[in-house]
């Protein structure tokens, strides 16, 4: 049973065909890897997996990944020319099929390079109705939907780092609504995900990568 | 669980419209003004509006090249007074190919309640806007009994054709269709719950089998036969035809089957027209 919750999730969203799933939930893994990633990308290899491989050509899923990443959203009408507007912006990518194992049918790998240089992976599935998850970034398992500002801490595994973070977020009055933090071993590489109420300005981030042993930490805006 | 017969119960002792039931709801829901769900309503209307247009055109063909053009061939046959059905039946199926097809090739559509079934709200609604004096608020109150349907739908059953066939999909647009339908043309709460029951049932068990798993074949044209039964079920509804089945449980039965039906049936592209011989070798050439 899907939770639909409210009428516009009834009636809409306003999307250019022809899949939910395969077309507007590309679009939104593709903007989602593009957040993640925190700047331009210029270069990629999109891994398709299960039905994104199989039937994707025809729901213009390889066009709405690559519109994902140039920044566009579900209802932009330039999406079927994604591929000419990525040649002018000068991002470049490749697509590949791949068995990713058990994972849902419409899924796809990115591997990023952005303008700078920065590298990313990631990995995630439209599970429905435009609906996505972002199940992976680089080596950490994550679940991040896009429907909250979120934001994201890799950084080495310290005590007292989580209470550092939370209390600059009290700070700022700004409201928790779920957090998961994982690490490689112990203190080894770790990273914090947490799904908030309000938006995560660019100060807030600021004073969060002044925090000792934060190699990076990224604010995702809702898609 | 939320029933749909509560708001029709509702409404009636009020003595109001059943969209203005659900308006009131989705404002406490949603913690937002009458004036902001209208407008965020409006901004689906007119991407309707702009769906059917730029379909009646007829210029555009799908990635697959199977789609396309079908919806002005019915407008040009009804613009030339030849039409077998007449003009409202003509002009919905129209309309309804002119958005599915648009859907099919990369155009903008509102999903009703998705993308594969987008067709047919827009064509039912629009059409009884050509044929009757309505104003644009009342089009988007009509709106809100279909969404509101939808929600019902979604909570009991399912909108997805990968868990329910394509009675969850079209099927479900159908209902909500006739429902939106009967309290535009001035039908009371409980006739908008028999139209959505008569259409609902008439949609019962269809599977979801497209070709090469591509909203195209038979999806496009399943968007016109699905809003001319929503037609058929206002105009009954509207005449005072009841459904001896209550919405709620011909809603609960639709869930029902879509469990009971094989995976094979339900959007893989494993089982129905996708695995004729015709539609196979469509797949092959494509794919």
């Amino acid at each position: 049973m899907l939770a639909k919750s409210n009428v516009f999730d009834l009636l809409g969203p306003i999307m250019v065909g022809p899949s939910s799933s395969h077309t507007a939930g590309a679009v939104r893994l593709g903007g989602m890897a593009r957040k993640i990633l925190g700047e331009k990308p210029v270069e990629g290899t999109i891994f398709l997996h299960g039905s994104f491989a199989k039937t994707g050509k025809g729901h213009g899923t390889d066009l709405a990944l690559l519109a994902g990443l140039l920044g566009m959203l579900p209802d932009d009408e330039r999406i079927p020319e994604a591929p000419k507007i990525a040649k002018e912006r000068g991002l470049s990518v490749n697509y590949e099929s791949v068995d990713l194992g058990g994972v849902h049918p419409n899924t796809v790998k990115f591997d990023l390079v952005g303008q700078s240089g920065g590298h990313v992976e990631v990995v995630g599935s439209s599970i429905g109705g435009g609906t996505i998850v972002i199940h992976k970034i680089n080596d950490f398992e994550v679940e991040i939907r896009g429907d909250y500002p979120t934001l994201v801490i890799l950084h080495q595994d310290l005590p007292g780092l989580v209470a550092q973070v939370t209390l600059l977020l009290a700070t700022a009055h700004i409201n928790i609504a779920s957090m998961r933090v994982s690490r490689e071993k112990k203190g080894a590489k770790a990273l914090m995900v947490l799904e908030t109420d309000q938006t995560i300005d660019q100060a807030v981030l600021a004073l969060m990568r002044t925090l000792p042993r934060i190699e990076q930490a990224m604010a995702i805006e809702p898609l | 669980m939320r029933a749909y017969q509560d708001w029709v119960i509702e409404a009636e002792t009020k003595g109001q419209k059943l969209s203005q039931v659900i308006l009131q709801d989705q404002m406490e829901e949603l913690e937002q003004t009458e004036q902001a769900l209208f407008q965020r309503m409006s901004a689906n209307l007119k991407v309707m509006r702009e769906s059917v247009e730029a379909g009646l055109v007829g210029k555009r063909r799908s990635l697959s090249g199977l789609v396309g053009g079908d919806a002005a061939k019915v407008e040009n046959r009804r613009n030339m007074g030849a039409s077998l059905v007449g003009e409202i039946m003509s002009g919905a199926i129209a309309k309804a190919l002119a958005v599915a097809e648009i859907n099919a090739c990369m155009g903008k559509i509102v999903a009703a309640p998705t993308a594969g079934s987008c067709g047919v709200l827009p064509a039912v609604l629009l059409t009884v806007e050509e044929a009757r004096q309505v104003s644009e608020r009342d089009l988007l109150l009509a709106l809100f009994t279909a969404a509101g349907l939808g929600m019902i739908l979604a909570e009991r059953a399912s909108v997805s054709g990968a868990e329910g066939g394509c009675q969850a999909e079209i099927g479900s647009a159908a209902a909500m269709a006739a429902a939106a339908a009967v309290e535009l043309a001035g039908g009371s709460p409980s006739q908008t719950a028999d139209a959505a029951a008569i259409a609902m049932k008439s949609m019962l068990g269809l599977v979801c089998d497209p070709v090469g798993g591509l909203v195209e074949v038979p999806c496009v044209k399943r968007n016109a036969t699905g809003a001319t039964i929503a037609l058929a079920a206002a105009e009954m509804a509207l005449s005072g035809v009841k459904s001896a089945i209550p919405i709620d449980e011909v809603i609960d039965t639709m869930g029902q089957i879509g469990k009971q039906m094989p995976c094979a049936l339900k959007e893989t592209a494993q089982g129905g027209l996708a695995v004729s011989t015709t539609g196979r070798r469509i797949q092959a050439d494509f794919l």
